[in-house]
């Protein structure tokens, strides 16, 4: 059996108190808090080897060279990608898909094209595509979500037709947590010859993914959704596709050589990372995939389920709470509303009891559309919680329908 | 540690639970549109006027307890005052959650919103209304607080 609370101690951000009350934090779908080991590799990389990388012959440039690299092959071994070079590094899945949607789709898709995404989409996953939409003249289609919050599985096969160019879904939901069919949607997309992308940001820091067994083209993720640093995060490409693909910007570390006349491009996944890389945050991000691993999904998913079950349970003896697309397959996120309370104020009074939930429209504003709400609360969970947390919540709950209700 | 007791004041939640001026105003000299992003409340303000004095104000639209109560407690100190009037107790107010004034500055029944000030993240939520209303009255039709 996990020892949560010894988990919970490696976390220094979560021993704190909040006015009176010990702060318990249900965020973490908006961001985890990092365990000590990668704050200290932060910490000790800006102490001891930082350099600039890739360009140095002395010590503290190839320590630094070193250990962002060795960054790479970690994430890439947790996600068996089939060789480091498929890992680029990013800012975080946002900048991941953009580089999809400008190095990828933007030069190939034009009028007559359809770009398939479902209603559950982050806006990350949205905005991009319109962008290349309007770059190209390709349209949008998406594939409506069902009342329990999983995706019509029907739609997206009658939304399937020879003209779709790329599909474009998230694994984990963040509004809901709806655990989607990713490994059976990329299969039927390349029936219609699609190229697939999944937006695993929510995915990583919860569950086991096995990018080769999904079958995917391309898998965003962000570092700080798992423990590691914000500012950092990968684009797992196909090695093939990475290689045809042009780069997205210039700038140095991404050549090979140039001159006025030609420029080459470096080797992928150099040839999209122009610039001076975030290297303290591939370092911490590094330390965070190690810290996943010596914790392991196994043991990561059981708790989250058994907590996220609870959760519901004590949300559910409350009289007026409502969840929100609570589907079999989910992730520990609930969303739920309140009757008669704005989830803003459920917000304040819970923070007041040193609980700290998300509420809003999540970025996900047409998936709000389509359960006809403005906004919900969401409780997210991770490693780190325990039951007495959502015991917390159900009190902070229960004070703010006292108060409001 | 900033009081919940002193945000939620009983003069707030009442308001809130049964706002005494939603609606749409009739006739409808001035309509605005207030958006809040952060939490998705959209509200429309409607003004009826008789030369400069202020007749009627309503509001309409979903919103969080302060905002709600808010647009209620605006449209009812609102009634019978000038349209210059409406700007200055906005100052007053403005100043009230998010700056150095103190309750006196305002009428009586705003002083409520005095606790606003300990939640920097709600003040948004109470001055929605009023920058509707001053969009309304200048006829920039839209509102946003960001
Ligand atoms: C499902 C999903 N996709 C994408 C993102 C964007 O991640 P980032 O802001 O780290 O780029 C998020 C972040 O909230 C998310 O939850």
């Amino acid at each position: 059996m996990l020892n949560t609370e010894i988990i919970a101690d490696s976390f220094p951000a979560l021993h704190q108190t909040i006015g009176d009350n010990r702060l318990v934090y249900l965020d973490s779908a908006a961001t985890t808090q990092k365990p000590q080991c990668v704050i200290d590799a932060i910490v000790s990389y800006y102490e001891n080897d930082n350099a600039n990388i890739h360009r140095g012959v002395h010590t503290l440039s190839q320590r630094a060279t070193q250990a962002h690299e060795n960054a790479r092959v970690s994430i890439s071994r947790l996600l068996h990608a089939s060789r480091p070079e498929e890992m680029v590094f990013v800012r975080g899945a946002t900048e991941a898909i953009n580089l999809v949607a400008q190095a990828f789709a933007r030069p190939r898709f034009g009028e007559g094209d359809v770009i398939l995404i479902t209603e559950m989409e982050h806006h990350s996953n949205i905005v991009p595509w319109q962008l290349i939409c309007e770059q190209t003249g390709a349209s949008l289609e998406v594939v409506p979500v069902c009342d329990d919050g999983s995706i019509d599985m029907d739609a997206y096969k009658s939304l399937l037709i020879p003209n779709v160019v790329l599909v474009s879904m998230a694994h984990v939901s963040n509004a809901i947590g709806t655990i989607n069919p990713v490994k059976e949607m990329c299969k039927l997309a390349k029936e219609v010859g699609a190229t697939t992308v999944v937006d695993g940001a929510q995915a990583v820091g919860h569950l086991q993914v096995d990018i080769q067994d999904i079958g995917c083209d391309f898998y965003a993720i962000s570092g700080h959704k798992m423990f590691g640093p914000t500012g950092i995060g990968c684009l797992y490409g196909k090695y093939e596709l990475l290689q045809e693909m042009e780069p997205w910007q210039g700038g140095g570390d991404m050549i090979l050589s140039v001159s006025f006349e030609e420029t080459t491009w470096n080797d992928v996944p150099f040839k999209f990372e122009a610039g001076t890389p975030n290297i303290a945050g591939a370092i911490g991000f590094g330390a965070a995939v190690s810290w996943i691993q010596e914790i392991g999904y196994d043991e990561i998913f059981k708790h989250e389920q058994e907590l996220l079950a609870y959760g519901r349970e004590v949300l559910l003896a409350i009289d007026g709470v409502e969840l929100i697309g609570a589907s079999k397959q989910n992730a520990g996120v609930i969303a739920f509303t309140l009757k008669g309370v704005h989830p803003h104020d459920v917000g304040t009074i819970l923070d007041h009891a040193g609980v700290a939930i998300r509420t809003g429209n999540h970025c996900a504003e047409p998936l709000m559309k389509r359960f006809g709400l403005a906004a919900t609360c969401r409780a997210s969970l991770c490693i780190y919680n325990t039951r007495k947390d959502l015991d917390y919540l159900g009190v902070g709950i229960q004070e703010a329908m006292r108060i409001l209700g | 540690m900033s009081d919940l007791r002193e945000l939620y004041l009983e003069m707030v939640t009442d308001h809130a639970k049964n706002p005494r001026h939603r609606g749409k105003t009739d006739p409808c000299d001035c309509i605005g549109t207030g958006h809040n992003p952060l939490c998705g409340d959209k509200i429309v303000v409607t003004i009826s006027l008789d030369g400069e004095t202020i007749n009627d104000v309503k509001f309409d639209g979903e919103g969080c307890a302060i905002s709600t109560a808010s647009s209620d407690l605006m449209s009812e100190v609102l009634r019978g005052k000038t349209i210059q009037d409406a700007k200055d107790i906005f100052h007053g107010f403005h100043e009230l959650v998010a700056g150095d004034g103190t309750a006196e500055s305002v009428p009586k029944k705003l002083a409520v919103f005095s606790g606003v000030r300990e939640f920097p993240m709600r003040v948004k939520c109470a001055t929605l209304a009023w920058h509707t209303l001053i969009a309304a009255i200048e006829g920039n039709k839209e509102a946003s607080t960001e």
